[in-house]
């Protein structure tokens, strides 16, 4: 008779503390972020004030609390690419998106890297394209955060892709990027290269444009 | 997709930028969204009531009414507003899932009125959010019941059996469902009578009857009538052996037809009468063939395959059977823990009860249940005080463990529940997501292999299945990273083929020739591009001139670099068609040939069409070799 007290018993005092730990949860959760003023966005930004609404509604719809985060942010590009795993571009997107670095994307920082990417000149969307490419930020890109951005690309792509992936795909694309890109031939490539190699090549230069009506 | 993802596909097609500078090939034209992309407000009337929704909410769903162009078959353009002759109250929640993306159930609501919605609207009800999602079910289910129920009633008796069934599948089914026929139902009946009898008979055996004459002493009428209880038995166990042995007989299987709990009942129900049949007449062994008697009581239990309570009740106390052991070794802690204190309380005693430990267990028992027999009462002083407090902790022990077990047996009841709702709920959710992914992935191929990545000509949109926007979207960003990385996605089948296929190509791809070097890579497209032909040809697309162009430009761009030329590529193709095994051949060489030769199909739409299908189902392979060719 005891030991049924005594098991009762036990099992009321495990109950107590979860309690208290949702309580505590719950006032943490509650966090928002309200973006400046309309205007002030579309002074910043290339948007008309409709498109910065349209965005605005569909960002607050998806993120009521107002800013994403990194995880948020990998689930929902990964489900543009079901084939394959696109954390790791994913986590490097979410870096060059973030400006402030304090692992949230708000919403003027989403305006405004869109801004760059769908309405800015061909010279800020390639300093776009190298910030992302340059993973530590320091000014120059080198084989080791190339060959992690080649390599984050290729597993977006998944296992069945023809023709199949091999080993050394990912070396030779890094080195093909190397050879067009580093001019003076120095393991590295800085901003200048960059942007001179790319406008020497025709078909980036179009690409560029292609996605002007994306919005 | 989930709803958000339209949001952001705008987003993720902007950050292809970032691919830019690593493709290898040029980007595919993005395709061009004819209609306006400022967001308006539409307004829907059901049945009166106005609602007013962004454009964009309806269109989160393009696999809905509200969010395809179905909607534009109850367009109203008198009023300029969607007219809907359903239900105001539930559209309501109709709209919410589109604004919010999770469906919930109005618990006020019919089940069927709101399934009735759900269909009429193209919603999918697996999409019940959590918080609705157990109700749905309870009362979705209840319904299902209480219709089975229904039609069963209505039907039971008529159920036709398939008339190619064995005279043994007929015999099961008679077992199984008496209902089924009369002759089944006759042998139910018969055999329910005799179990009751049998039991009657066991019973009525030991009653004293009136003493034969000439004796004094009272005989229980087994012994007198001897005879008469004798054949009664002999005709009932007779009977249950038939109908186990015919059931053995009629079982789908047989071994675990024997190891069924009733199977076990019937055999003990007549195995002492063999086993009595066997027996001698010995003194000795006649003691433990009286035992043996007392199993035919388990005749009894023969009577739950007529009765469904009491299956009931013993699927429910299997279920219980872990409470119920807990309550059994409590009860035999406590019983042990008062017997010794009792037994050493009375030691002192004269004349006690009181022998030993477990003699005192039974007066520990008897208190602790408060039955109080009085046939072992303490004498001295401490007895009396730790009998009583035997006995008020027995109420303690007999009633506390009972209604926790009652209240377990409901909840893990209730939970068991929950769970297989839950995990079924799960297992359907994961097989739609794997099934949209592959769906994703399908209708990325398919698109690809109609070609549809002309984006020119106004007739082209016609041609291609009705795609939403969305889609083609997310299939020109799919189509950038193939561009990308000079790989394209295919699926697992062809992929799994091509590695078998390549294992074997490799060892021919020594030579540092171009035609050998290019066969490595497109070993296998023989057979690939070949079934794309045949899949091509069966469909109904039609492709416009343009696109043949486009593939002139690229033939220019090959025949420049390599030593190729079309005549000579026309040439191999008739080689390629008369031995396939020759894997020097590109890929290429065989989207070009004179379809008809090649194509089993003879239906096939004129020829200027075909070879434009045929060579835009592989523009990319041209584009690979062009690349190839040039990074020697």
């Amino acid at each position: 008779m005891g030991a049924v007290v005594g098991t009762l018993t036990l099992q009321t005092r495990q109950r107590r503390p979860s309690n208290d730990k949702f309580y505590d949860d719950l006032e943490l959760s509650v966090v928002c972020h309200r973006p400046e003023g309309l205007e002030q966005l579309e002074a910043q930004t290339n948007f008309s004030k409709k498109e910065l609404q349209v965005l605005y509604r569909g960002f607050k719809n998806e993120c009521p609390s107002g800013v994403v985060n990194e995880d948020m942010f990998k689930q929902i590009y990964s489900q543009f690419f079901p084939h394959g795993d696109a954390s790791t571009y994913a986590h490097y997107l979410f870096n060059s998106f973030d400006s402030s670095q304090n692992g949230s994307i708000k919403f003027e920082d989403f305006v405004a890297a869109l801004s760059i990417l769908l309405r800015g000149t061909t010279t800020e969307k390639l300093q776009w394209t190298f910030n992302l490419y340059d993973i530590n930020r320091d000014g120059y890109i080198n084989k080791e955060e190339m060959t992690d951005i080649v390599k984050a690309i290729y597993d977006m792509m998944g296992r069945f892709t023809y023709p199949a992936l091999k080993t050394d795909t990912t070396k030779q694309h890094v080195d093909a990027f190397f050879q067009k890109m580093d001019k003076n031939r120095d393991g590295v490539v800085t901003l200048d290269e960059f942007i001179l190699s790319c406008q020497e090549d025709e078909n980036i230069m179009r690409s560029l444009q292609l996605f002007e009506n994306v919005i | 997709m989930a709803a958000g993802v339209a949001t952001w596909l705008p987003f993720a097609r902007a950050a292809a930028v970032g691919w830019l500078p690593l493709a290898k090939k040029t980007m595919p034209k993005p395709p061009v969204d004819k209609k306006s992309r400022n967001d308006e407000i539409l307004f829907v009337n059901v049945s009166g009531l106005r609602f007013q929704t962004w454009k964009n909410t309806l269109d989160r769903y393009p696999d809905t009414l509200l969010g395809s162009s179905e909607k534009e078959f109850f367009y109203n353009e008198d009023t300029q507003e969607y007219f809907f002759d359903r239900d105001p109250e539930m559209f309501r929640h109709i709209l919410n899932f589109y604004r919010t993306g999770k469906l919930h159930y109005p618990k006020q609501e019919c089940i069927q009125a709101f399934d009735e919605e759900l269909a009429f609207y193209g919603i999918v009800p697996d999409i019940i959010g959590d918080c609705c999602m157990e109700e749905y079910r309870d009362r979705k289910k209840e319904n299902q019941e209480r219709l089975a129920e229904d039609t069963e009633a209505e039907n039971a008796t008529d159920t036709p059996l398939p008339p190619d069934s064995t005279s043994r599948e007929r015999l099961w089914r008679a077992f199984e469902n008496p209902h089924t026929s009369t002759m089944a139902l006759v042998f139910y009946y018969v055999t329910g009578f005799f179990i009751a009898v049998s039991v009657i008979a066991n019973v009525v055996e030991t009653v004293p009857c009136r003493p034969p004459k000439g004796s004094k002493k009272d005989l229980p009428c087994g012994e007198k009538y001897t005879l008469a209880f004798f054949c009664m038995d002999t005709a009932c166990v007779l009977i249950f052996t038939f109908e186990y042995l015919m059931r053995l007989f009629a079982a789908p299987s047989r071994c675990k037809f024997m190891r069924s709990v009733m199977s076990v009942i019937d055999v003990v129900a007549i195995m002492p009468y063999y086993i009595g049949l066997v027996m001698p007449e010995n003194e000795d062994v006649s003691g433990a063939f009286v035992t043996l008697r007392v199993f035919r009581v388990f005749r009894i239990f023969k009577f739950s395959r007529h009765s469904q309570g009491l299956r009931i009740l013993g699927y429910t106390l299997k279920s219980c059977a872990s409470e119920l052991g807990f309550l059994l070794f409590s009860l035999t802690m406590a019983i042990i823990i008062f017997a010794t204190v009792m037994f050493y309380a009375e030691k002192g005693t004269k004349g006690t009860n009181f022998t030993s430990i477990p003699a005192s267990f039974w007066y520990t028992i008897v208190t602790m249940t408060t039955l109080g027999y009085g046939d072992m009462v303490p004498n001295t002083i401490a007895g009396k005080i730790f009998g009583s407090i035997c006995s008020l902790s027995g109420v303690l022990v007999i009633a506390l463990p009972v209604p926790v077990i009652v209240s377990n047996f409901s909840r893990i009841y209730h939970q068991n529940q929950r769970a297989d709702k839950m995990r079924a709920q799960q297992k359907v959710r994961l097989a739609r997501i794997r099934l949209a992914k592959k769906g994703t992935t399908n209708a990325f191929l398919q698109y690809k292999e109609e070609g549809g990545f002309q984006g020119r000509g106004s007739d082209n949109a016609l041609c291609l299945k009705n795609r939403s926007s969305f889609e083609h979207q997310h299939h020109h960003l799919l189509h950038c990273l193939e561009k990308t990385t000079n790989h394209e996605f295919t699926d697992e089948l062809t992929f799994s083929e091509m590695c078998m296929t390549e294992s074997v190509g490799y060892r021919t791809s020594r030579s540092t020739s171009i035609s050998s070097q290019q066969g490595v890579s497109t070993s296998c497209c023989p057979r690939r591009a070949k079934r794309r032909a045949i899949r091509l040809a069966n469909s109904t697309v039609s492709v416009s001139r343009g696109s043949v162009q486009e593939l002139d430009t690229l033939q220019v761009h090959k025949t420049s670099s390599g030593p190729q030329s079309r005549s000579s590529l026309n040439a191999r193709t008739e080689d390629l068609k008369l031995n396939c095994e020759d894997r020097d051949f590109t890929a290429a060489i065989i989207s070009i040939p004179t379809p008809p030769a090649n194509t089993p199909d003879e239906s096939l739409p004129p020829s200027p069409a075909i070879p434009g299908i045929l060579r835009n189902s592989r523009p990319t392979s041209f584009t690979h070799e062009t690349v190839k060719i040039s990074s020697l």
